[in-house]
């Protein structure tokens, strides 16, 4: 199977959670998809546009997500099915226009895809994007299993279009990035032709996308009540346990997995009931006052916010004459953390807290064992940059610059895998993060201290993907307003982190068609910014740089730092050095360095040998970039053109 | 068909390593053939924020009966194969048990607190041992050593799936392993890891 397009209807499939997004979209004659790369997001608009010529489909990587929901939201006033799909902090980028678009509606099937990360596995925090689908007053759904969310996203697109509004999904990362069987359905034939018709008045919700009107609210809640309606008697809500269980679980997504199977581990599927719903916003009061009238005691098993568990609470307080008085449990009764991801064990704590039951996942003695064999014979993995990684090289010579310049100069940081210059394998260079583009934002705010007394060199990073991203407009604001700050951009040709997806600044698009690309020096020039372009394999090159960027105290400058990352497809194929130690030249602990290479430069690929007492090349790690060789006081690495 | 395959239902294996070894590409080929003989398998992954060098595993849950838990419970692996040898001792503290089997590679990747002097790094002499004592079978091979003769150390992770196969442990065949490997590389490539999975399967044999 090349694409999912070549997926014959009936066929069983181990797919992974994001194919079955992008399948179920497939399946639903979507025409249009757009997204911005995010963890755990990225794969859905990567197979899409995998699949676009054979399905006739428009899907690209936009410059932000903001824009992704705008070229979206088109398709969609033009008639067609569309996409679109970001990470959940991404849902924050585009939270502005999704709220007007909440307020136009939508005409062809919208659908919006937030895939959130809880436990913050791949991403700076673990936010929750759910609340926006209750702020902007769009219907909410959350698949329980690889089917659903396959079969979900398909019914998303029909029920947007019954209610002429946008409908969000929400994943999680045990959804997007775990996989499992899914049997494929059939793929539509579509060829929707794209008008966009503005007859009649613009004011009228059937005929005018304009957001404008307070009065428009009205309909935004109208659409939101047809949708509750629905939901009444949804597939996607389930029910499995006993007809007056001793303890009601109301859960949804991964969850949902994690609750069934800690009942049956703990072997109480007779007394405990689990209502899964997939319409998790607004809730369905009827089925929830059916469910919640059969059990006294009710817990909520959901990740990142107590989301469900407090919508659940007003239902349960406003039916309370009906239903009786419930006990409820979950993140308020702190029997679900507030914290972090979920997992099976902690549900199953969870029920054997509350049902009073005895469970050891773990005879203790065996615990004891291989709890101490872990602690010393298993080290802890710490976060590094990739051997060979740009990043490495770039932070050492921006870090040696400040030091050498003794102005206790610093880093704004931002969103990428250079945000891990924060600590030890950026040599903690990084001294701010928040959101994308944010690096240069705050660096602009910084350098209009100097009035006040700062006089810190104020630096700012960010990838050149986060350039186009939100970092132009940072820029913009430092370049007007003459703010004295160098921003730095890590220019490794790609969406690196997420997997090399292409951005405004390469010549070929999503579709894989050619495109044009934008220059990053050359829109920095026209800002009328000083601007550098340097490799930061180059070590002696780049501080020379830097350091002459430092003072130059007229307004903002920008340095580009440009080497392809060590993953993407054009450092893969070859190595340019084959790297060795000689160890007659390594001093060693007596070198004075203080193991400067294996100490503090930390590449995988160079490790100690503590045999010999000399550095070594682990040549089944290293890639051959040849920085090491340079940062060597006595030359003892040495590189040869490979 | 119809009749149990399976040892155990769910089986639950975890492929463990460390990032860039190919443990993702494992656990996608190994699902994929499992799938293929009719059974359900649900693959969790966990890797953190860097792609190169963070302790790397994925779950999987093999069963007849549907997908189960992308995250296995805690105490409850049948068997953990190990890309890198301190991973499986890592992961034997959360999901081992006196019935766990655990097949591993000797070659370390060495944590960067250790490259640093921080941190120490068992020798494979000091993990055998420990790890036999926790578990109810061990084999140990050296898939990596075994795969730069063969001119690239990434044939590892196929040489251990094809010492998985032969264990005995899961339906696992040649034949389906051919079909599936050739749907994730080119061809010039398939005749490389062909012979990388049957040679895993020998020196499996040897141990």
């Amino acid at each position: 199977m090349a694409t999912l397009m070549d997926g014959k209807e009936g066929m069983e499939y181990m797919a992974m959670g994001n194919e079955a997004f992008a399948r179920g979209a497939l399946e639903a004659g979507v025409q249009v998809a757009a997204g911005y790369p995010g963890t755990p997001s990225s794969e859905i608009i990567e197979q899409l546009s995998r699949a676009a010529k054979q399905a006739g489909i428009y899907v690209e990587w936009s410059v932000n997500e903001k824009l992704a929901l705008e070229v979206a939201a088109a398709a969609s006033f033009a008639e067609l099915r569309a996409l679109a799909v970001m990470k959940q902090n991404g849902v924050n980028v585009a939270s502005d226009f999704l709220l007007h678009l909440a307020t136009s509606g939508t005409r062809g099937g919208m659908v919006l895809i937030a895939c959130e990360d809880p436990g913050a596995l791949s991403s700076v925090n673990e936010g929750d994007a759910r609340a926006f689908a209750k702020l902007v007053e769009i219907p909410l759904l959350e698949p329980g299993d690889f089917q659903e969310a396959k079969d979900m996203t398909k019914w998303a697109f029909e029920l947007s279009e019954q209610i002429r509004n946008l409908v969000m999904v929400r994943s999680v990362t045990r959804m997007s990035h775990a996989s499992g069987n899914i049997r494929f359905g059939p793929l539509p034939k579509v060829s929707t032709k794209a008008e966009y018709k503005y007859s009649g008045s613009p004011l009228d919700p059937n005929t005018g996308m304009i957001a404008a009107g307070g009065f428009r609210h009205r309909f935004v809640l109208d659409k939101l009540k047809k949708a509750v309606a629905l939901f009444e008697e949804s597939p996607f809500n389930t029910y499995q346990g006993p007809e007056k269980p001793a303890l009601l679980i109301i859960t949804s997504s991964a969850c949902y997995l994690y609750a069934r199977e800690a009942a049956r581990i703990l072997d109480v599927e007779d007394r405990v009931g689990i209502l899964k719903l997939g319409t998790t916003w607004p809730l369905p009061p009827n089925l929830l006052k059916k469910h919640m009238a059969s059990a006294d005691n009710i817990l909520v098993v959901e990740e990142v916010a107590p989301f469900m568990e407090e919508n659940v609470k007003v239902l349960a307080a406003e039916m309370a004459g009906e239903i009786g008085i419930k006990n409820f449990y979950g993140k308020k009764s702190e029997h679900i953390p507030s914290v972090g991801e979920l997992n099976p064990d902690i549900v199953l704590s969870a029920l054997a807290d509350i049902l009073d039951l005895g469970y050891e996942s773990m005879p203790a003695e065996y615990a004891k064992k291989t709890g101490a064999f872990a602690t010393t014979k298993a080290p802890a993995r710490a976060l590094t940059f990739c051997p060979g990684c740009p990043h490495r090289a770039s932070f050492w010579s921006i870090h040696n610059a400040l030091e050498l310049d003794a102005r206790k100069g610093f880093v704004c940081g931002d969103i990428g895998c250079y945000t891990m210059a924060a600590g030890p394998t950026g040599f903690n260079t990084i001294k701010t993060v928040h959101s994308m583009g944010s690096g240069t934002g705050v660096a602009s705010g910084f350098a209009k201290l100097r009035q006040f007394g700062m006089e810190q060199p104020i630096v700012a990073v960010c990838g050149d993907s986060t350039f186009f991203h939100s970092g132009i407009p940072a820029l913009v604001n430092a370049v007007h307003h003459k703010a004295d700050l160098t921003m730095i951009v890590l220019d490794n040709s790609g969406t690196a982190m997420t997997g090399f997806q292409s951005h405004p600044g390469l010549t070929v698009n999503a579709m894989h068609d050619e495109v044009p690309a934008l220059d990053i020096a050359e829109i920095c020039r026209s800002m009328g910014a000083r601007v550098e372009v340097r490799d930061p394999f180059n070590l002696p090159e780049t501080q020379a740089a830097l350091n002459e960027l430092l003072e130059y105290r007229e307004g903002a400058k920008v340095l580009i730092l440009r080497q392809a990352c060590a993953l993407s497809p054009q450092r893969k194929s070859g190595q340019k050095f084959k790297m060795h130690v000689d160890e007659n030249l390594c001093l060693g602990e007596d070198c004075g360095c203080g193991r400067l290479c294996t100490r503090i430069f930390r590449c995988p690929g160079l490790i100690w040998d503590e045999a010999k007492g000399v550095s070594r090349i682990d040549e089944v790690i290293c890639v051959g970039c040849g920085v090491c060789a340079d940062i060597c006081p006595q030359q003892a690495i040495k590189r040869e053109v490979a | 068909m119809g009749q149990t395959r399976l040892t155990k239902d769910p089986y639950n294996l975890i492929i463990t390593g460390v990032g860039g070894q190919g443990n993702v590409m494992a656990s996608r080929v190994l699902g994929n053939m499992l799938v293929r003989q009719g059974l359900s398998v649900t693959i969790g992954e966990t890797f953190g924020s860097s792609q190169r060098g963070g302790s790397v595993m994925s779950h999987m849950r093999i069963s007849e009966k549907g997908n189960w838990s992308p995250q296995i419970p805690k105490g409850q692996a049948d068997l953990i194969l190990a890309l890198e040898p301190s991973e499986a001792v890592r992961l034997l503290a959360s999901y081992g048990n006196s019935t766990v089997k655990v097949l591993s590679n000797t070659r370390p990747i060495y944590p960067m607190d250790v490259i640093a002097g921080e941190k120490k790094y068992p020798s494979i002499e000091e993990i055998i041992p420990s790890v036999k004592e926790l578990t109810s079978e061990a084999w140990f091979i050296p898939a990596t050593d075994e795969a730069l003769k063969m001119g690239n150390a990434i044939y590892g992770n196929i040489i251990m799936l094809g010492a998985l196969a032969a264990t005995g442990a899961l339906p696992m065949d040649t034949e389906v392993f051919k079909e599936v490997i050739a749907e994730f590389l080119s061809e010039d490539k398939l005749d490389m890891n062909l012979k990388a999975y049957e040679f895993g399967g020998e020196m499996l044999k040897k141990t």
